[in-house]
């Protein structure tokens, strides 16, 4: 299953019915070094585009929107202890939360790599 | 790149803004520091004259000595912060970009016929600031290290005319250098051109002077802040206070002279966190019973310090270092304690 990305900089992983989000290579370099993410609650549902965390950097702090529907399985407790992981390995060992879906066809609203490609290099 | 004060300004640079931070405290940060306000008070009656819009003794401050002072309003409030240095036949005055349009204004209405306000709108400001500042800048002219925090003079650095002061916004030992407009970018580039230096943007300089303690105008000080309220008492010497023999006589006295006596109702204060949460400006600030006591002004977690920061305004029962009370952060209680500040030691060359 390939990534697919949101217009506010988050990535999402689907494997099956539960998707991995994080924030995008992008949104790291704009936010700078990384030392706060207030991460949701296991179990708590969300709406696409509610906000579901905060990732904060010494200059600002900035919302993380849920890219689909559902609910939380899994928070990544290693970005809790480590913020900078987000900035390091955004795309692997800094991912957010486990989300399993309530609305699989939300999916396919979302960008693809060269779509996503084409916002960043736009913005 | 961002907007500051009418000017386009540089959030950070390639190094990112932890990283020029560290490199500041380490070795030496420069910062253009154009967009800020210079002035001259030309005139024997500078000093006299000045004394009237600032609750600071201008009058007894040496030639090449540098002060801290504010403007103040009828209610007591603060107009802007700024530095003064006595020069051999002016005072130089830097203020704030944001105020500086207004404060030429203020300096023009209330100081005329005692001395001549001159605007320097085509002097650039550059700032080397860290422990290493004076090892880079001696090269320049090993004369500068002769100067001790707060004192300034007339140096030439490599063949470029400057004057230059031994002070900062960072907390570190360093110098505020004008020149030139036309030279700036060639002394910017001589600088840059040590191993030692590296430029530094916007977000480090709010990081750095927040963790020195030292305020922001607009957000820790403004109109509706006095000196006692923002606790730089200790910018008004005593000769400015009741007793004192040039006591008041400048707008709001008789306000700051009550709270001098009585104490104000809330005070400026250091917060620091040990839970890892940055605490911003705008959050509230509660007792344990959950009343409101406060309010932050300015926070981020500090990079040397390794822990949220915070200059926040409390009731001055809850102001005494040690206290705990509580942040509001998107709806949640994060504990603090009441810190002196500055966050990190200062250092300063005082000789």
């Amino acid at each position: 299953m390939s990534i697919k990305y949101t217009a506010d900089h988050e990535w999402i992983e689907v494997n099956g019915d539960v998707a991995t989000v994080g924030i995008t290579v992008h949104a790291q370099d704009a936010l700078g070094d990384i030392v706060f993410v207030d991460l949701p609650a296991v179990g708590k549902s969300f709406d696409e585009k509610e906000v579901a965390g905060v990732v904060e950097s010494v200059k600002a702090a900035a919302d993380v929107y849920m890219p689909i529907s559902g609910e939380i399985v899994e928070v990544n407790e290693a970005l809790r202890d480590d913020p900078a992981l987000a900035n390091s390995d955004p795309l692997k060992a800094g991912w957010f939360f486990k989300v399993k879906l309530s609305k699989p066809a939300e999916v396919d609203a979302l960008m693809d790599q060269a779509a996503y490609d084409e916002l960043v290099k736009n913005s | 790149m961002v907007e500051f004060g009418g000017y386009d300004m540089p959030v950070q640079y390639p190094m990112g803004v932890m990283g020029e931070h560290k490199h500041t405290r380490a070795a030496a940060g420069l910062f253009d520091v154009s967009h800020m306000g210079q002035v001259l008070l030309v005139g024997a009656g500078a000093d006299v004259a000045l004394e009237t819009i600032v609750p600071v003794d201008i009058v007894d401050l040496g030639v090449h000595k540098q002060r801290y002072a504010l403007f103040t309003n009828d209610e007591g409030g603060i107009l802007d912060d700024l530095m003064v240095c006595r020069r051999e036949a002016d005072l130089f005055v830097v203020v704030n970009a944001g105020c500086k349009d207004q404060d030429i204004a203020h300096m023009q209405k209330h100081l005329a016929g005692q001395c001549e306000v001159r605007p320097l709108p085509d002097q650039a400001l550059l700032a080397l600031q860290g422990p290493q500042a004076v090892t880079v800048l001696s090269r320049l002219n090993a004369d500068v290290a002769k100067l001790v925090f707060m004192t300034g003079g007339f140096f030439d650095l490599d063949g470029i005319p400057t004057f230059l002061t031994r002070s900062g916004y960072t907390g570190e030992d360093g110098y505020e250098i004008s020149v030139a407009g036309d030279q700036a970018e060639a002394l910017a580039r001589k600088l840059l051109a040590h191993a030692e230096v590296k430029p530094i943007g916007l977000g480090a300089r709010d990081s750095l002077r927040l963790e020195a303690g030292l305020c922001l105008y607009g957000h820790d000080i403004d109109t509706t802040t006095t000196p006692i309220e923002a606790s730089l008492t200790w910018a008004l010497q005593k000769v400015r206070r009741v007793g004192g023999a040039r006591a008041g006589g400048y707008p709001g006295a008789a306000v700051i002279d009550q709270q001098l006596l009585e104490g104000a109702a809330r005070k400026r204060v250091g917060l620091v966190s040990s839970e890892r949460m940055p605490v911003r400006e705008g959050c509230k600030i509660v007792d344990a019973d959950g009343t409101e006591i406060g309010v932050v002004t300015s926070g981020t977690v500090g990079p040397t310090v390794g822990k949220p920061v915070a200059l926040a305004y409390l009731t001055t029962a809850f102001a005494k270092a040690g206290t705990e009370v509580f942040a509001i952060v998107r709806d949640k209680r994060t504990p603090m304690t009441v810190s002196p500040t500055p966050f990190t030691p200062n250092n300063y060359f005082r000789g």
